[in-house]
């Protein structure tokens, strides 16, 4: 298939000020992540707060440039793109928001928000943009009365459809989606989901899923991409990465996930500790101190990225798991 | 006797527009050193239960009752000012934000201290022992070292423990939890619930969970109350709730967890959204988005009715097995 | 909303009744409030006798009748229907030159808070786009402006440049920047941070684009409302100048002149001082409400 998107090695740090006599500092937000999005396929990316993901949601649809690495979307590098080169890219790589309520523009009908991609773009004259607007709602599954209306008459659920609508009026071939259901109810998170996977199969999309629930996250990915403090901790199929998972976070966060199966519970065990600093991350494993298997080793060398049995994982010991 | 008991417990906001029923006829009983959980959506009217329990609903809110015993004490006949003894030191409460309920001007320990001063729970002298001691027993490394913090210095989860050390600061016998996990990160949640969970069993306390989430439901509870639209719609054990839930409404909620969906199939869906303030339909309010619905459904508000075990808020509850 | 139903692909005469359509809903939330209501007739009043000054007015407005010095009210002992509000101390009819000045009064209001909405509006959202050095500079301009007490400032300005009418409102303009810059910023900031702008970004939209549709349609609510209250701010600050002797200049019908002129015949003719007194003073009012029915109206996350 098709690759759409990749990320080699891709960093973006940013410096910190430290006040008037502090020594400024470094925020690693994302060090060194590689991935490939293929056509009509879904990448999640999976982790907690601060681990990276929005930053790379960001870099992704070109709103902020890698500091290092590569980011190619069609095969084209970004960073040594055109300006109208990057333009092109762009228009491909549309975005979904976390919060319904934050991502459509409060004095925009509901038609206005459809239309302004195209308007952006200078595609089709007025009635044009109007029909490709209400053939978009109709497939999504607005109503047609929705089409003058404001979004603050409408509910989560139907506000993120309006969201999501607008994201594919550019018939674009990645969504990144930031947390699109994670706002939500659980019955509109189903109806959500499903219609996020109709129209994966209808337009062919790749999304590449931000998310932090893992029970969303087995149901909609092909593969997964697991972030620690900004790094790559595991990156799998998602059958491999729940029939086994191999690095020892990973193995936290689904024991973590409340799960409604009791055999579940059984083999759960808590996680102690918090998230390191980003500031001043630990100089070996991010995650060794609040690991169950770490070693001196663990505390004093960062593991290398290393591919085992078809999947990339950053452990030391990621044999023995 | 039962450490709570609400029975028909209806809150009516007045809007612009009329007078909107928030809560109507809910039913609670909760024993000493049970975890009770109850779910349900956004707007089901969870929290505003048990807001009113404790007795913090204000003006627009009205609070009705035919019964509402805390320990025996009567919660309705009580003067503020004896509810203001009881609440926070008997009955106490933790939120969903803990960054937004710490008051973010003042050290953590002292606010801890404020409980215990205003309740008079310890000796003046030994406040900052007692402060060092729950803070130890939330889980908090280096107590001691962390009285002067300021909310802002602490990340989200040692919030909610300071929010939960303020909690159990009176040793309550009953400990309500708004969605205390919500906003917190995964591994964390963990650590919480965990915490909450071993707390509840050292003392024995009684422990209300209101959450959206049915895994941790399943995690955490004894029995489960379920809320549709400002009712309870069903109650049960946690186990037989998951094994064989009796409303409509609990099967589909089930349903829709993509836990348990198989591979990438879809997902078994509610149709419509949950009615607001003024599209609130005859009869059952769930009629317009079951598939069982029939006449009797679309006409008639059906009434809480079970067996020995559960109870459901259905004319055609469902039956055991396939 | 009813009107589209079924109709498809709609053609324009249904546009323009869906936009008339909201104009009336938009109407019918701003008449909710009694008192904004009220402020409106009042500027509508105001407004008709500025414009049909020529007409309405009984006499010219710098036309001294020197058989009439500080004749008092017509309900007052000595009064007579030809003054119906009396003259003043030169023999000018007072209802008169009420409302000249009322045309004067409104001029300067508008273009004062046109003049420093629009350049605020600008430097404040380009301080809030550009940020960094481009923010810096603005905004401590502004606190430049800020530092001196506003009639002081206005007083300086009008030194330079000379008095006269049009200076005046230069100055009072440049007064009110500051207000106008921050607030539009914050108010701007405050949106930047919020997803749909991304959004439109992420569709491709420029700066300019982002600025002006985006982000200053919501950033609107403050700006209205401060720009009413500017209104009744520049109306007086012009008066005050007036008043200092800075602004109009005599015979011309301002309300701060006239209260200037008649402030050493208050204990004499107390109609002289009070009917100017009392114009600024409704005129200001009316404005205030009239802003805060505009701001409860226009604002769609109030709406229920």
């Amino acid at each position: 298939m098709t690759v759409l998107m990749q990320a080699e090695a891709l960093h973006r740090h940013y410096p910190v000020s430290g006040g008037l006599f502090g020594k400024p500092g470094l925020v690693r937000a994302i060090d060194g992540v590689s991935f490939v999005l293929r056509q009509a396929q879904t990448l999640a990316i999976v982790g907690e707060s601060g681990c990276g993901k929005s930053t790379l949601a960001r870099m992704a649809t070109l709103m902020e440039p890698p500091t290092g690495g590569e980011l190619l979307i069609d095969g084209t590098p970004t960073a040594t793109a055109s300006e109208a080169e990057r333009r092109r890219l762009r228009r491909n790589v549309q975005m979904v928001f976390q919060n319904p309520y934050g991502s459509l523009n409060p004095r925009k009908t509901v038609g206005a928000i459809l239309e302004e991609p195209l308007a952006l773009n200078q595609r089709g004259d007025r009635s044009a943009r109007e029909r490709a607007a209400r053939a978009m709602m109709e497939r999504v599954g607005l109503h047609q009365d929705h089409y003058d209306r404001t979004p603050h008459m409408f509910s989560g659920g139907q506000r993120q459809r309006i969201a999501i609508a607008r994201a594919l009026m550019l018939n674009p071939r990645i969504v990144v989606a930031d947390e699109p259901v994670s706002a939500l109810d659980v019955s509109i998170q189903a109806q959500v989901l499903n219609l996020m996977m109709d129209l994966q199969d209808a337009f062919r999309l790749a999304f590449l899923f931000i998310s932090h629930d893992l029970g969303v996250v087995r149901h909609i990915a092909h593969d997964v991409l697991v972030l620690y403090c900004g790094r790559a901790v595991e990156y799998a199929s998602r059958q491999d990465l729940f029939a086994a998972p191999c690095h020892p976070y990973t193995r936290v966060l689904l024991a973590a996930t409340p799960s409604i199966d009791p055999r579940h519970r059984k083999q759960a065990v808590a996680v102690k500790g918090e998230l390191p600093s980003p500031l001043n991350p630990p100089a070996g494993c991010a995650f060794a101190s609040r690991c169950p298997h770490a070693t001196v080793r663990c505390t004093a060398e960062r593991p290398a990225w290393r591919g085992i049995g078809g999947r990339g994982v950053a452990c030391h010991h990621a044999e023995a798991m | 006797m039962p450490l709570l008991e609400v029975r028909n417990l209806c809150i009516a906001f007045a809007t612009a527009r009329g007078c909107f029923r928030a809560v109507d006829g809910v039913d609670i009983t909760l024993e000493a050193g049970e975890v009770l959980c109850i779910v349900g959506e956004s707007g089901s009217g969870k929290s505003v239960s048990m807001l009113a329990a404790m007795g913090l609903i204000g003006w627009p809110g009205r609070v009705s009752a035919e019964a509402m015993r805390f320990a025996g004490t009567d919660l309705l006949s009580l003067s503020s000012r004896q509810r203001r003894q009881l609440v926070g030191k008997d009955m106490a409460m933790v939120f969903q934000e803990p960054m937004s309920s710490l008051n973010p001007c003042y050290p953590v320990g002292w606010q801890i201290a404020e409980a215990l001063r205003t309740h008079h729970a310890v000796p003046r002298a030994r406040v900052r022992d007692r402060v060092v001691e729950l803070l130890e027993q939330v889980g908090i490394p280096a107590p001691a070292t962390r009285l002067g913090a300021f909310p802002h210095q602490l990340s989200g989860g040692m919030n909610q423990r300071v929010m939960i050390a303020m909690a159990i600061s009176c040793s309550p016998a009953l400990l309500i939890a708004d969605e205390p996990t919500t906003a917190l990160d995964v591994t964390i949640q963990k650590q919480i619930l965990d915490l909450l969970v071993a707390l509840q069993r050292q003392r024995g306390m009684g422990l209300v969970l209101i959450t959206h989430d049915m895994g941790v439901v399943a995690e955490t509870a004894h029995r489960v109350q379920v809320m549709y639209a400002g009712q309870m719609v069903e109650e049960q054990p946690t186990a037989a709730l998951f094994a064989a839930p009796r409303h409509p409404y609990t099967a589909a909620l089930l349903d829709a967890l993509p836990e348990r969906a198989i591979g990438r199939a879809r997902l078994p869906t509610i149709p419509g959204v949950v009615p607001g303030i003024d599209d609130r339909p005859q009869g059952c309010l769930f009629n317009p988005r079951c598939r069982y619905a029939d006449d009797r459904c679309r006409t008639e508000p059906p009434a809480l009715a079970g067996a020995p075990g559960w109870r459901a808020r259905c004319h055609y509850p469902l039956a055991v097995g396939p | 909303m009813t009107l589209r139903n079924g109709v498809k692909g709609s053609t324009d005469p249904l546009r323009v009744q869906g936009s008339a359509l909201a104009l009336l809903s938009f109407w019918c939330r701003f008449a909710e409030n009694k008192g904004a209501v009220l402020g409106l007739a009042f500027l509508c009043v105001i407004l008709f006798l500025a414009l049909a000054a020529g007409i309405v007015a009984p006499h010219s407005p710098i036309e001294q009748y020197r058989s009439a010095f500080l004749t008092p009210p017509v309900w007052q002992q000595g009064g007579s229907w030809n003054f119906v509000l009396g003259t003043d101390d030169v023999g000018r009819d007072l209802l008169s030159r009420l409302i000249h000045g009322a045309r004067l009064s409104l001029l300067i209001g508008l273009s004062v808070v046109a003049l420093s909405l629009s350049c605020g509006t600008v430097l404040g959202l380009t301080a809030a786009f550009a940020g960094g050095v481009v923010d810096g500079l603005i905004m401590r301009l502004m606190d430049v402006l800020l530092v001196f007490p506003s009639l002081l400032l206005a007083i300086v300005i009008v030194a330079i440049l000379g008095p006269g009418l049009f200076n005046a409102m230069l100055a009072v303009a440049i007064v009110m920047l500051p207000g106008y810059t921050r607030l539009s910023r914050a108010s701007a900031l405050g949106e930047l941070a919020r997803d749909y702008v991304t959004a439109t970004r992420c569709a491709g939209a420029g700066h300019l684009y982002l600025m002006f549709n985006t982000v200053l349609p919501n950033c609107l609510a403050p700006l209205i409302v401060q720009a009413s209250l500017g209104f009744s701010g520049a109306i007086l600050d012009a008066a005050s100048l007036g008043f200092l002797g800075l602004g109009a200049q005599p015979p011309t019908p301002e309300w701060g002149t006239m209260l200037a002129g008649a402030l050493q015949y208050y204990q004499r003719a107390w109609w002289v001082l009070t009917f100017p007194g009392l114009a600024v003073l409704f005129t200001v009012l009316a404005f205030n409400l009239f802003g805060d029915g505009l701001r409860d109206a226009l604002d769609p996350k109030l709406r229920r």
